[in-house]
């Protein structure tokens, strides 16, 4: 039989699109680096007025008097921001992650009356516009004649990262084995014990990248934190929105720019140590299985 | 049997008394929060009487079922009291303002159906930038996210994870500075206004900050990974060979695309579209930083009626309905998808 050669034609349309293809990667690429790249390089930039949107020189002051004087000096009221988000973030990103780990745990685990109702109990808080749910929460908040704050941000963003969690953690409860479990059971582990020294070790890491999420939704928002701040609390977005408004100054960007490579740094950790996990997993998995005889035989394949 | 049947009967008393007891829990607590109009909350302590209630009611309704199947729903109550009690309420609450008229700090509730009329008279200009914004942005998010997803999921190769890494990188630099930077790309003088005159596609007055062109930049850059990302997942799902199959049958890799590649990717099309369009059409970040007041889109309303103007029934009302909006566009999606695929 001879081989059908390829109609040249094709091929070269085929190189055509290919090359096509990579060049569009390239530049799609480019487009979503640009802007992160503006706002760092523009962190050096020798401003002289109140905003800082056009290149007047190479400075390193602004970089200096954020770590020179954090406290004090321009910086001052950004860092505090700063400091107001990463501890609401924490927080309601923490009890956001144990509320969340719960439903997915009854999700996954069980057959229950009601399971439709709480998917989509958990779907529309995502579906829902950031306006509606900061609007509406404000409206009850209003009612109640509770005081805006540190509470009320902490309520509304637990809230909106609760459904987050719930997706984030199940992804990673479904793929694994409830064998383990039902050895522990057998063994005369109680529930409680079976949860703490089998499921839980087990779901960890699923729990902890539902945490890192929780954590960078609640401190990238705006929107609903915009509704529900009040007056005094102030977080860092609410703080740049304003800053925004009469003129920006450089600080920000050097806040943005260490925001961004500590988040950066997080990410790649994170991604490290969840392949290398997986890796681990799937190779005990392999010698679990794989019967004394296969295993010396892919040895010697290998 | 008379035993049984005892027990049988008790238990179906014990359901209805529970039942009973958990809607009035319900209903006392809608009233409490003026959700249904009636006004009985005198002091917030009032609150604890429907809560016992329905917590003495839904114990009841566990009493009712085998021990073991009651364990998801204990794991579900303490997300479930917090969804209800800031999501549901509150949803509830904006529609009773929305119904509400009277002057700042003065409403009561009296069925102002007016609220929602004079949503079709005075703010048609920003329901029409919102719809317009964030469609044009959806498309334009469609045109850049398919072949870089594509690109991504077929020609990644050993730099699968790494390039996805370096698609949601970006968006690690918060979200009101990444959208500031768009004043420094588009500004007037900035290089892609020069550009744009040099070929003649702008005029030599032109300019894009400030324009519709500005926000749904701004838009289409914010949103993109919600795009790409259900793209990717549904196109990396494919079975190659399926496509294998259409090159043996003499299709071209154009029809291949076409009839295999390019319907199999839909699930993750729609779903894109929905994930960008929905944040999309109730943003104002994008609007109130890229635009003037002529480009403000409905959530500059919401927010300056609700936190500046103060005049909450508006707000509510405008509020309340781009919710009934999202919600109509949802539901086929919810009844196709089935509700399991929703949190997935």
């Amino acid at each position: 039989m001879t081989a059908v050669a390829p109609k040249p034609m094709s091929r070269t349309a085929g190189l055509v699109r290919r090359h096509t293809l990579t060049v569009f990667a390239v530049l799609a690429f480019l487009y979503l680096f640009l802007p992160v790249a503006l706002i760092i390089v523009f962190s050096f930039n020798a401003t002289q007025g109140r905003f800082n949107f056009t290149w007047e020189g190479f400075t390193l002051e602004h970089w200096d008097s954020v770590f020179g004087s954090p406290f004090g000096g321009s910086a001052a009221p950004a860092v505090d921001a700063l400091l107001v988000s990463l501890r609401l973030a924490f927080a309601s990103s923490l009890a956001a992650t144990t509320l969340g780990t719960l439903i997915a745990l009854a999700l996954v685990r069980y057959r229950f009356k009601g399971r439709d109702t709480t998917n989509i109990a958990l779907f529309l808080p995502m579906a829902t516009p950031e306006v509606v749910m900061g609007s509406s929460l404000l409206a009850m908040f209003l009612l109640l004649r509770l005081p805006l704050g540190f509470g009320s941000l902490f309520i509304a963003h637990v809230l909106f990262t609760i459904s987050y969690v719930v997706v984030t953690v199940k992804a990673r409860l479904q793929g694994y084995d409830r064998n383990l479990e039902e050895a522990a059971m057998d063994l005369y582990a109680n529930e409680w014990q079976t949860f703490r020294k089998v499921t839980l070790p087990l779901i960890m890491p699923g729990v902890f990248a539902a945490f890192l999420l929780g954590f960078a939704l609640s401190f990238d928002d705006f929107i609903i934190s915009n509704f529900n701040a009040g007056p005094r609390t102030i977080t860092f977005p609410l703080w740049v929105f304003g800053a925004a408004q009469r003129g920006i100054p450089p600080e920000i960007n050097v806040l943005g720019s260490i925001i961004f490579f500590v988040t950066v740094v997080v990410m790649l950790v994170n991604v490290r140590l969840q392949a290398r996990r997986s890796r681990t997993a799937s190779a005990s998995a392999e010698i679990d299985h794989v019967p004394v005889a296969d295993q010396s035989e892919k040895v010697s394949q290998g | 049997m008379t035993a049984t049947q005892l027990e049988n009967s008790n238990t179906s008393t014990l359901r209805t008394a529970g039942k009973v007891s958990t809607i009035a829990g319900i209903v006392f607590f809608a009233a409490g929060f003026e959700i249904i109009p009636v006004s009985i909350l005198r002091s917030p302590w009032d609150l604890l009487v429907p809560l016992i209630l329905s917590g003495v009611g839904m114990t009841l309704l566990l009493a009712t079922i085998e021990r073991r199947s009651r364990v998801p729903y204990y794991l579900l109550i303490p997300g479930g009291i917090w969804l209800f009690a800031f999501f549901v309420v509150p949803m509830f609450r904006l529609i009773n303002v929305s119904l509400q008229e009277g002057i700042f700090p003065n409403f009561e509730f009296a069925w102002a159906w007016d609220n929602y009329t004079k949503l079709f008279t005075d703010f048609l200009a920003q329901g029409r930038n919102s719809l317009l914004y964030a469609l044009t942005a959806t498309v334009v998010a469609i045109l850049i996210a398919y072949p870089l997803a594509y690109f991504i999921a077929f020609r990644g190769g050993a730099y699968k994870n790494l390039l996805l890494v370096m698609l949601l990188m970006p968006f690690l630099m918060p979200f009101l500075l990444r959208t500031l930077s768009w004043k420094i790309i588009l500004a007037d003088n900035g290089i892609v206004v020069e550009v744009l005159k040099g070929l003649g596609l702008l005029a030599d007055d032109g300019r894009l900050l400030a324009t519709g062109v500005a926000v749904v930049a701004g838009i289409v850059y914010n949103f993109l990974p919600f795009m790409t990302l259900p793209i990717y997942v549904s196109l990396e799902k494919i079975d190659h060979s399926l496509l294998e199959a259409a090159a043996d049958l003499y299709s071209s890799s154009v029809t291949a695309f076409r009839k295999v590649t390019f319907p199999l990717s839909l699930p993750g099309v729609v779903a894109g579209t929905l994930l960008t369009f929905i944040p999309a059409v109730g943003d104002y970040v994008n609007a109130s930083l890229l635009g003037t007041p002529q480009q403000f889109m409905v959530g500059n309303v919401i927010q300056s009626r609700f936190l500046v103007v103060l005049d909450y029934p508006v707000a509510a009302a405008l509020s309340f309905t781009l919710m009934l909006v999202i919600v109509l566009m949802l539901l086929p999606y919810i009844r196709a998808t089935g509700t399991e695929e929703l949190v997935a």
